[in-house]
Order: structure tokens, then sequence, then C-alpha cells
């Protein structure tokens, strides 16, 4: 198994792989990026840059969606 | 007069914009609080609002595959107004109001900043602060308010595309509590004023468009209804009514009676 960094996605300790990308972390969770949007520690994310966004030890991200609201 | 109706809108062009986009339904509807997704979809439709609001939160990690929002609510169909809804400081409301952006791709978001239960009346410092910011970062701004003219005067001359004070407490049902102050509001402003929060049935949603209202905001009143689908439809009557009724120019009140059918000549036993 090679090396592991730690992150904190949406308030919980994650694992990912060294030299992972954000677009590497959205499909191990399973989520559809046209459906979300990324904060990487209080900036955003633009869709375009998941692929080409590396993620490092310590990363804090917030994953977020629409839900029902008033 | 020569018997001709007068020129002016019907409900077929009867349109309002705001920051730019036109839209012909005056009722715009939450998406909360309803059983399920399910029930969101149908309600929405019923009421005929062409923008819905809609809240940002964090994705469940451990149901990724969950249904979502847009699944049941095309936004290709419907604008997604984006609100801060939860935000009790200017900076999360900012934050959460760019994430919006990037998740949708618009400008136009709805802005509440909210003070303590119980009564979540809107939080005015920290609202002016949020506004200014956005506006910087590009934002088209529609703003949840108090219901104090000055304060909605100000809203406007900062930017916001949209003044929308409280009729009563979100969620409260109350119905509108202030048409002095909404209609004050309404007469100072150069932007679109929508109730927003307080409409508990339809009278209350048809009063707002008939006090001059561009349009209504409204979420639990529907959703919270014994049958949400019904009063949706009910919602929609209402403010077409109410929007009719106040193009139409209510008659002036007065303190007695004044017949419709004449008392003058020809009743019978009269002479």
């Amino acid at each position: 198994m090679g090396a592991t960094i730690s992150i904190t996605v949406n308030g919980e300790q994650r694992q990912v792989a060294a030299g992972a990308s954000l677009s590497d972390l959205l499909a191990q969770i399973g989520l559809d990026t046209r459906k979300v949007a990324v904060e990487r520690n209080l900036e955003i994310v633009p869709r375009s840059s998941y692929a080409a966004t590396a993620l490092a030890e310590a990363d804090q991200l917030e994953i977020v969606h629409f839900i029902g609201g008033g | 007069m020569d018997g001709t109706i007068p020129a002016g809108p019907t409900l077929d062009d009867d349109s309002w914009s705001v920051a730019g986009l036109s839209f012909r339904s005056r009722l715009i509807v939450g998406t909360g609080r309803y059983k399920d997704l399910e029930e969101t979809g149908a309600a929405i439709e019923a009421s005929g609002a062409e923008i819905v609001t809609v809240a940002v939160r964090r994705v469940n990690l451990g149901d990724p595959g969950a249904p979502m929002l847009q699944d049941y609510v095309d936004p290709k169909k419907y604008t997604y107004l984006p609100n801060t809804a939860g935000c009790f400081t200017a900076q999360d409301a900012v934050r959460t109001l760019r994430l919006a952006r990037e998740a949708g791709g618009w400008n136009l978001v709805k802005l509440e900043v909210l003070g303590p239960p119980p009564f979540l009346y809107p939080d005015m410092r920290a609202t002016f602060e949020a506004l200014e910011a956005l506006i910087k970062d590009g934002f088209q701004v529609m703003v949840y308010c108090s219901d104090d003219p000055i304060a909605a005067k100000r809203l406007e001359e900062m930017g916001a595309v949209a003044v929308m004070p409280l009729g009563a407490p979100i969620g409260s049902g109350l119905g509108i509590q202030n048409p002095v102050m909404i209609r004050a509001i309404i007469e100072n402003a150069k932007v679109p004023v929508l109730v927003d929060a307080g409409v508990g049935t339809a009278s209350d949603a048809a009063l707002a468009m008939e006090l001059g209202c561009d349009a209504v905001l409204m979420n639990s009143a529907i959703a919270h209804a014994r049958r949400p689908v019904l009063m949706a439809r009910a919602m929609k009557a209402a403010v077409e009514a109410g929007r009719l009724a106040f193009l139409a120019g209510r008659m002036p009140k007065q303190h007695q009676a004044d017949p419709s059918s004449p008392l003058d000549k020809g009743v019978l036993g009269r002479n």
C-alpha cells in the first residue's frame, strides 16, 4: 500500500493516497460532480480545476450541494 | 368613458423582472420542509412558480447516491435562487453563496442573515455587511429584511436588486402583520418589493399583492398545509387574484351604505 495523507472532508477525517487529485477524491466518494461545489481551505475550487488540484496533507475540504430550503 | 376597456396589463402580459430576468409568475416558492422530494416537485409544479429558493448544505458522504433536489426540481425549468438560511454571520452568508454560485453557475441569490431564535428576525447590521461584500463580488442580491422603510431604502441604494421584508416571523404563518410598513416600503422603492416570510394562507398572499408587492415568497404555508399540492394551487390563484385587484384599483371604503340598486325611483309601493 502506498503512502497516504490525512485530510478533512465535511468535518470528517479521511485518508487518501498521496498525490491524489480532487477528482480522484470525488470519484472515490461517488459524487456526481455536476451537482456539487467544493471549497478547499476556504477557497472555492472551480469545477474545471478538480483534476488539476492535488490534495495536500491537512487540507480542509467542504463539499456542498443544493437541498430543499425556503 | 366610451365603454372600451383601457389598455393595461392583463394576466397574460403582466410580467415583472429582477436583475434583468423577466418572470410571469409572481409567486416564488421554497423547496424545504416537504415530506419528500416527490411532494416537493409536485407542489412546485402546482404553484406555477418560476423561481424556487434552495439551501446549500454539506453533502452526506455516507450516502453519496441519495436522490438530489435537482432530480425532482429541474434547474433547467426553474430558476434556482440559493439562500443563506441558517447563516447568522455575514461571513458565513458570503461563503455559502460563493459555493452556491459554483454549484449552480449563476449570480442571482437571496441573502438572509438572521438574529437568534425564537424570532429569527433579520439582523440588518450583518445583512448590510454581507450585501456589501456580495455586490463587490458580482452577485445580484435579493435581500430578506426587516419591515423598515429606511433599512429597505438603504439596501436599494447599496445595490440590492430586490428587497424582501417579512410579513411575520419565518414559518409563523401569522400573515401580513405590518401592511402599513409594507406599503411604505413599496411606495419608496425603485426595485421590486416582495413579502418574504409570514404568509400562512391564500388570503395573506392576496393581501400582499393587493398592497402592491411585485411578488410573494413562501415555503411553509405550502409545505406545512395538510395538502401541500392543493395549497400550492390556492397560492397561485391568490397571488394572481391579489395582483389583478391591485391593478384594478379597489373601491374606496366608506362608513355607510351605498346601495347598488337604485332607491330613488321605481321602487314598488313608493309614490
